[in-house]
């Protein structure tokens, strides 16, 4: 029996690699789990919902097109006369929201499982 | 020889007598741990005193000795201290610490220290992702590199402290 040999630093260092390739790779994957959407609703009801990590433009009924690019959503056409959804700020942040009040389309930043998420359980 | 003599003075009787010892000597280690609490604060993450005899007993006598040790261990310091939860916690950590520590030594590359610091490592890590069958919440996750630094730090001290104890005590080494 000895107290320490060599091969015990690799031990050491083993486990410490593993710790950091843990912390980046939740560091990654919460990410995800904190992905957020944008939810598009016309007149109060609920239009669409898509993922904020893939860039798109999409077409609002025939009134509005409203274009994700990298994880920021912005109105980028509306046939109304103000065009004030236009130029307000692009949103990324969930309860953030675009509002085109004359055609009735509201575009907000949702989370996944809609509300705030948190940890719950409690481990004894 | 009569039986009586063969079986008092035998090996096995022996066997038992130190599992015995053993067993009482590590159930006493859970109770001081739980009155005198090791807290830095976070949830999970205690000394161990416990694999004290543990590893005595892997090093001692043998992987299957150690195995009934900490069992009884874990019964008994989850029934006197602990809920129906606990006792899922910690045989999940105990049996596969044992494992790995048993595993290691038996490579005969490792000295105590890494031995008990993986041990203490594999604990940690089993109590975290039990927390995460039993709750299904990913954050908890969070918790595994934390436990996983404080199982190595405390395994490393408990390690050297065993390998202090079995040098002191001679007649350890003779079991």
């Amino acid at each position: 029996m000895k107290l320490f040999k060599k091969a015990d630093i690799a031990i050491i260092g083993v486990v410490i690699a593993l710790t950091a390739t843990l912390i980046v790779l939740y560091l990654g994957g919460f990410r995800n789990v904190l992905a957020q959407n944008l939810t598009i609703s016309v007149d109060g009801k609920i239009y669409g919902i898509y993922p904020l990590d893939e860039d798109m433009e999409i077409k609002i009924g025939d009134s509005n097109i409203c274009t994700i690019k990298d994880g920021k959503v912005s109105m980028t056409y509306a046939d109304c006369p103000d065009q004030s959804c236009i130029h307000s700020m692009s949103i990324s942040r969930a309860g953030e929201s675009i509002v085109c009040l004359p055609n009735k389309v509201v575009l907000k930043i949702t989370g996944q499982s809609g509300d705030g998420e948190g940890v719950d359980a409690v481990a004894r | 020889m009569r039986l009586q003599d063969k079986i008092s003075n035998g090996p096995a009787a022996k066997k038992v007598a130190y599992i015995g010892i053993l067993s009482a000597l590590a159930i006493i280690m859970g109770y001081l741990e739980a009155i005198i609490p090791f807290n830095i604060g976070l949830p999970g993450i205690k000394l161990g005193i416990c694999n004290i005899v543990i590893l005595v007993a892997l090093y001692r006598l043998g992987l299957s000795e150690a195995f009934i040790v900490s069992i009884i261990r874990v019964v008994v310091i989850a029934l006197l201290f602990g809920n129906a939860m606990s006792i899922l916690y910690s045989a999940a950590g105990a049996v596969l610490s044992l494992l790995i520590m048993w595993f290691l030594k038996k490579s005969n590359r490792f000295g105590i220290i890494g031995v008990s610091g993986a041990g203490g490592t594999v604990h940690g890590m089993a109590q975290v992702a039990i927390a995460y069958l039993m709750t299904n919440a990913f954050p908890i996750m969070w918790y595994m590199p934390i436990l996983m630094i404080a199982g190595l730090v405390t395994g490393i001290v408990i390690g050297a402290a065993s390998y202090i104890i079995m040098t002191r005590i001679p007649k350890l080494q003779e079991i």
